[in-house]
């Protein structure tokens, strides 16, 4: 076996968030779909670090962990803006702009 | 794809000794599979509440994906901040918001899911295409010794590399994270004084200027009446029957009903207090309107 295999499960990881994305129409799930590639990219970075034998990926994962976070507080925090004017969840209903 | 072979000639030659034990691969076996299976549930299952559960899975597997391979503090900080801390967010934000929003299976763009699958399926064999062709033959490199200072592994040499190389990036995240804290707090603020209680003051004026249908409250059942039950309606002043006050369960259930539901609690014996006495004739009439309906 070699690393490549971390790779490929990264790959199919963000193929699979990204379809979520598309696919789901609950706000929070689309949301934690992003959380799954932001994951996968960072297995990918953590990979690299181990095929390079150094610690720089792994500072990248790191970064990477710290702006989901500050990214999570602020998305949450507009889904739950949204859900107490609109009474909903769902990214079919935030359409004021649409008429 | 050129530029992917010359990577993979680069790594390649990189390559040192192999690395890669029986252990590691073991553990990659089962948790690359667990991490899929948790990815595939998260897209696939309605329930929000159950996405997440599945989203915790994959992140879990990750997690000690990275400790597999030499990276045991990411592993943990994953643990810590992904499962522990967000993930619980997500539940926390998941009961107040989104816990009964089923998605709908009512498709708003006509072929979207189909589409979606269409470009899930060919972006997912374009990159596992390309990562396979062209990172053939990497081998893992010895990781840097953790418990070596001068080698600079471990969680120490991670920290040295964020406070040397890297601090400006390290400085911008400490500024990132109180902007984020900020905006958390300024975005789920609720002003409170909006929903204020109003006085017995407020509520009197607001209903002699006519914001309520009514101004005097609701007459009560048995108001000026011989019981105080539901069953019988409130009387006005004048002696009639103030139609407010019937109620309509009641209304709508003829009275040979009731008294045999009243027999059947109390006995045959027991003598009835007629529920609708004070209707006399009405009630009859519309009793037997209620039956030709």
């Amino acid at each position: 076996m070699t690393p490549t295999y971390y790779l490929l499960l990264s790959a199919l990881l963000f193929a699979i968030g990204a379809v979520g994305v598309l696919v789901r129409r609950n706000a929070i799930v689309v949301f934690m779909c992003i959380e799954l590639m932001l994951n996968s990219v960072n297995l990918s970075l953590v990979t690299f670090a181990r095929i390079n034998g150094e610690l720089d990926g792994q500072v990248m994962a790191f970064f990477v962990m710290v702006v989901a976070a500050a990214e999570v507080v602020v998305g949450l925090a507009i889904i739950m803006a949204i859900f107490r004017s609109r009474r909903s969840a769902s990214v079919d209903d935030t359409n004021l702009l649409k008429y | 794809m050129t530029s992917f072979s010359q990577a993979a000639v680069v790594l390649a030659q990189q390559g040192g000794e192999d690395v890669v034990g029986t252990g590691e691969a073991l553990a990659f076996w089962v948790l690359g599979p667990l991490a899929l299976a948790g990815a595939l549930g998260m897209v696939f299952v309605r329930n929000a509440v159950h996405s997440a559960l599945w989203l915790v899975l994959t992140m879990l597997s990750l997690g000690v994906l990275y400790m597999v391979q030499s990276a045991p503090f990411l592993g943990f900080t994953q643990i810590i901040v992904y499962t522990g801390a967000v993930m619980m967010l997500f539940l926390f934000v998941l009961m107040m918001a989104g816990r009964d929003s089923a998605d709908s299976m009512v498709e708003v763009l006509r072929g979207q899911r189909l589409l979606a699958a269409l470009f899930g399926m060919g972006f997912a064999a374009l990159l596992v295409g390309a990562l396979a062709r062209s990172l053939v033959n990497v081998q893992a490199q010895a990781p840097p010794d953790p418990y070596d200072p001068a080698a600079g592994g471990g969680a120490g040499g991670l920290g040295r590399l964020i406070f040397t190389d890297f601090l400006f990036a390290f400085e911008l995240t400490a500024a990132l994270l109180i902007v984020a804290a900020l905006a958390g707090i300024v975005l789920a603020y609720r002003d409170k004084r909006e929903g204020q209680k109003r006085s017995q003051r407020d509520l009197v004026e607001a209903r002699f200027r006519g914001d309520y249908k009514r101004r005097s409250p609701y007459p009560g059942p048995g108001v000026f009446a011989t019981g105080n039950s539901v069953a019988t309606p409130a009387l006005l002043p004048d002696g009639s029957i103030a139609p407010e006050s019937l109620s309509e369960l009641i209304e709508s259930t003829n009275t040979a009903r009731l008294i045999a539901e009243h027999d059947r609690v109390l006995g045959s014996q027991a003598e009835h207090d007629d529920a609708r006495a004070l209707l006399a004739e009405e009630s009859d009439e519309s009793e037997q309107e209620g039956e030709r309906k």
